[in-house]
């Protein structure tokens, strides 16, 4: 299995706080790996280091071979390229068009003709299923749409590395499945290496092929799905089946808290 | 139990640290703002002109009406406070150089720079930080656009040129409203008003009041900016900020007039 990432003793802080510590893992190319965990393990902070949006304090994160850890901003730019992004809400640029904004990848990076230009746009709304919407502002389209037309702009410049950010937070069922259908199709026609974040057990079980399990800043699991079924750590387990944390403290321990001592 | 001196220590080292900080934030931001707008045009990264244009339609164009008419009213009530004490030593037709000179060296420069300030120093604040505050600028940096390129040297570029522009309009419009005034309650005739407008005024008057717009739209833009990119937030910071904004630029607008000023004064 060659490595599309290869994350190695990965430490970082916000402030004073230590989010993630000494994670290591690998990412499969041409795979989906899906990131897995609660609210606030770490995973969000995680992807902000992966895509080079946050310097880790300690460790590296190699990339195609490269520690982006250590890369300077135009280094970092050369490497962002051969990556999409779509945001957990799209971050669409509100004072632009949908082609506009899936355009401007290319128009930035590219020295394509205009009239190119338009073609592939129409191309990549059309791959995602928003033919006819070119000309639309983000604030008249739905929360299923935006993200969609997200997904076209980031694979505007058909990158290796394709990650999503929640990609079915704040959608319908229905909705977030035709998404999910999507992050397959462009690992199956397009063999891009897929990075998921999330905390959706069902998208979990439908576009993952590798799974890796974060806990309170630690890597608890890295495996295909069928190992993750099978792992008997209780953490996994209360996940999967979606129990409750328990409660932890005694009842004169509760008396110390609200007494506020 | 920390002692008395270790609180004051620990409350002075905190507040340093912020402070330090900011100027950092600030040093970055500046750096950035100047570098992406005149020294990377020069190694080929071409300037977003449409973009440029866009903003200048926004903070300039929809800006005239609201200069107009506030121009046109300093200029009147210049004419009258000149010729409160003038008319008492006859000598009233000074209202032209006393409306003349103040309006094209002060008053056209900072009222545009005021009401540039309130209008697009605070839209720059919130657009820059609800773009923060929605992810739109990760987005950006993602995409391998640096932010301050693609949404700040629009705006700079705008300012630098808008600021100067509404203030000779300003300066135009202010003048009018004095010489209406004289013409009319003063009864002054419109000839004599005119000529010795024209002769009061310099070149180096009008001149150093454009020179001082344009720094204040650097001014304007850069506080919005970086109120902007201090957003961390949500809805709440951005008003925070953008408010911040407004109050600061409008500040230092007048503390860099006050700079110019004595400048002017001494060296020209």
């Amino acid at each position: 299995m060659e490595n599309a990432i290869q994350v190695s003793g990965l430490v970082a802080h916000y402030g004073e706080r230590e989010i993630l510590k000494d994670i290591s893992f690998f990412i499969p190319k041409g795979m989906t790996t899906v990131i897995l965990g609660g609210s606030g393990c770490g995973k969000s902070t995680l992807l902000k280091h992966l895509i080079g949006l946050l310097k880790p304090t300690q460790g590296q994160i190699n990339i195609n071979g490269k520690n982006i850890a250590v890369l300077n901003e135009n280094e970092l730019n050369e490497v962002r390229k051969k990556m999409g992004i779509l945001f957990q809400g799209a971050a669409l640029l509100n004072s632009m068009t949908i082609a506009d904004n899936v355009a401007l990848p290319m128009r930035e990076h590219t020295r394509l003709e205009e009239t190119t230009i338009q073609i592939m746009v129409r191309m990549k709304l059309d791959l995602v299923g928003l033919s006819g919407f070119e000309e639309f502002y983000p604030s008249q389209l739905s929360g299923g749409m935006k993200k969609r037309a997200g997904l076209a702009r980031a694979i505007a410049l058909d990158p290796e590395l394709l990650f999503f950010d929640e990609p079915s937070a704040g959608l319908d069922p229905i909705t977030a499945a035709g998404l999910d259908e999507l992050i397959l199709k462009l690992r199956n026609v397009f063999k891009m290496t897929i990075i998921v974040v999330t905390h959706e057990l069902p998208s979990v079980f439908t576009i993952a092929d590798y799974v890796i399990m974060l806990d309170a800043g630690e890597v608890i699991f890295s495996g295909t799905l069928d190992a993750l079924r099978a792992s008997v750590h209780p953490r996994i387990k209360m996940f999967l089946e979606r129990q409750p944390e328990q409660e932890t403290y005694s009842p004169e321990d509760y008396f110390k808290i609200i007494a506020g001592e | 139990m920390p002692s008395i001196a270790e609180n004051i220590l620990n409350s002075a080292g905190r507040k340093a640290r912020s402070i330090s900080r900011d100027i950092h934030d600030a040093s970055k931001i500046i750096n950035d703002i100047f570098f992406w707008s005149f020294l990377s045009p020069l190694k080929g990264k071409p300037l977003r002109f449409r973009a440029s244009i866009n903003e200048m339609v926004k903070a300039g164009y929809n800006s005239v009406p609201i200069v107009a008419v506030i121009s046109f009213f300093i200029g009147i009530i210049l004419a009258f406070q000149a010729a409160y004490q003038l008319k008492r030593v006859g000598a009233l037709i000074y209202v032209a150089n006393l409306v003349g000179v103040s309006i094209t060296r002060e008053l056209g420069p900072i009222m545009t720079a005021i009401i540039v300030s309130g209008r697009s120093g605070s839209a720059f604040a919130a657009e820059i930080g609800s773009m923060k505050a929605a992810e739109e600028v990760d987005a950006l940096i993602s995409m391998g656009i640096n932010p301050v390129r693609f949404i700040v040297v629009p705006k700079l570029i705008a300012l630098m040129i808008m600021v100067p522009a509404l203030t000779i309009f300003s300066d135009f419009i202010g003048i009018l409203g004095g010489f209406v005034l004289s013409v009319t309650i003063l009864e002054m005739h419109p000839v004599n008003y005119f000529l010795q407008t024209v002769n009061a005024l310099l070149v180096k008057d009008v001149m150093t009041g454009l020179i001082k717009a344009w720094a204040f739209g650097i001014v304007i833009t850069t506080v919005g900016a970086y109120q902007g990119f201090k957003v961390t937030g949500g809805a709440e910071e951005v008003g925070r900020r953008t408010t911040a904004a407004v109050v600061a630029s409008i500040f230092l607008v007048i503390v860099f007039d006050l700079f110019f000023t004595t400048m002017f004064y001494y060296f020209t």
